[in-house]
């Protein structure tokens, strides 16, 4: 970990796993997205609307494991203080927010024909809420420390403990009663039919290379403009 | 109740979001990356 937080050895691998990510992430998706449209049975109970899983599940699967990688980079900006940490913070925190943003939207849009409404304020909704305006309040955050020539330290803090969300979303479901239903796959297996089940993988991996490119993409315009900067100043220094 | 264009809604929001998202991200990488590049070379 130590060694890629060399920014020029990090650009190095990241060019090709930019195109490479994307290049993985778009077949992966079409071909969940076919299957799960046109190849898949509708649910004994949910009828047509269970087709909305293959878009949400991933969806809030980035949502969550985005603010994981966000903590990860805070925790390394505050202990080791590594430059490409607050990078990678403000790099995942918009594109996390937007697949939480769209977890909460194909949620409700699942909710109004299976539970007869489009909005509850339960433990799971309410969390998953939550957790996008923490992404949006590190944006801000992010964004104000660094006009002001700051390291993101602030940032770095609200990252961290901001994951005491995580574990809130996780077992709301458990903890409190809820329109939503339980846990459908665990580290034991799942109680979704196998007929159904087969094009989630593929979303699920498509979608999180996806990210991943997306990520990398922020990443590199970061880095390009820290350059931009640093060699501006010097200009002007000389 | 025809579920459809639930369906639909929640499709066309992931994937046009999706599409949007990496318009974003390569735009702005790419017009990053040549300025630093322009930067550079002076």
């Amino acid at each position: 970990m130590h060694a890629f937080a060399n920014p020029a050895r990090f650009l190095k691998i990241a060019r090709p796993a930019t195109a490479w990510t994307l290049a993985l992430a778009v077949p992966l998706i079409l071909a969940g997205v076919i299957g799960g449209l046109f190849f898949t049975p509708r649910d004994y109970l949910q009828g047509e609307s269970v087709r909305i899983l293959y878009i949400h599940v991933p969806s809030a699967w980035l949502g969550m494991a985005g603010w994981g990688g966000l903590a990860v980079a805070s925790l390394m900006q505050l202990v080791w203080r590594h430059p490409l940490s607050a990078i990678a913070g403000r790099a995942i925190a918009p594109v996390g927010a937007a697949f939480a943003a769209m977890c909460l939207a194909t949620g409700s849009i699942w909710g109004r024909p299976t539970w007869g409404t489009w909005w509850e304020w339960d433990g799971r909704l309410t969390s998953m809420l939550i957790l996008l305006f923490l992404y949006l309040g590190y944006i801000a955050l992010a964004s104000a420390e660094r006009e002001r020539g700051g390291e993101g330290r602030m940032a770095a803090l609200f990252g961290l403990v901001g994951a005491v969300n995580l574990p809130i979303i996780h077992y709301s479901v458990l903890w409190w009663n809820t329109l939503h239903q339980g846990q459908s796959i665990t580290l034991k297996g799942s109680t979704i039919a196998p007929e159904l089940l087969w094009p989630l993988p593929l979303t699920l991996f498509g979608f999180t290379f996806l990210f991943a490119s997306l990520v990398l993409m922020r990443m590199r315009a970061e880095l390009a403009r820290a350059r931009a900067e640093a060699r501006l100043r010097r200009n002007a220094s000389e | 109740m025809n579920h459809w264009p639930f369906i639909i809604a929640a499709y066309v929001i992931v994937l046009g979001g999706s599409v949007a998202l990496v318009a974003w991200a390569w735009t702005s990488m790419r017009s990053a990356e040549r300025l630093a590049d322009e930067v550079t070379r002076r």
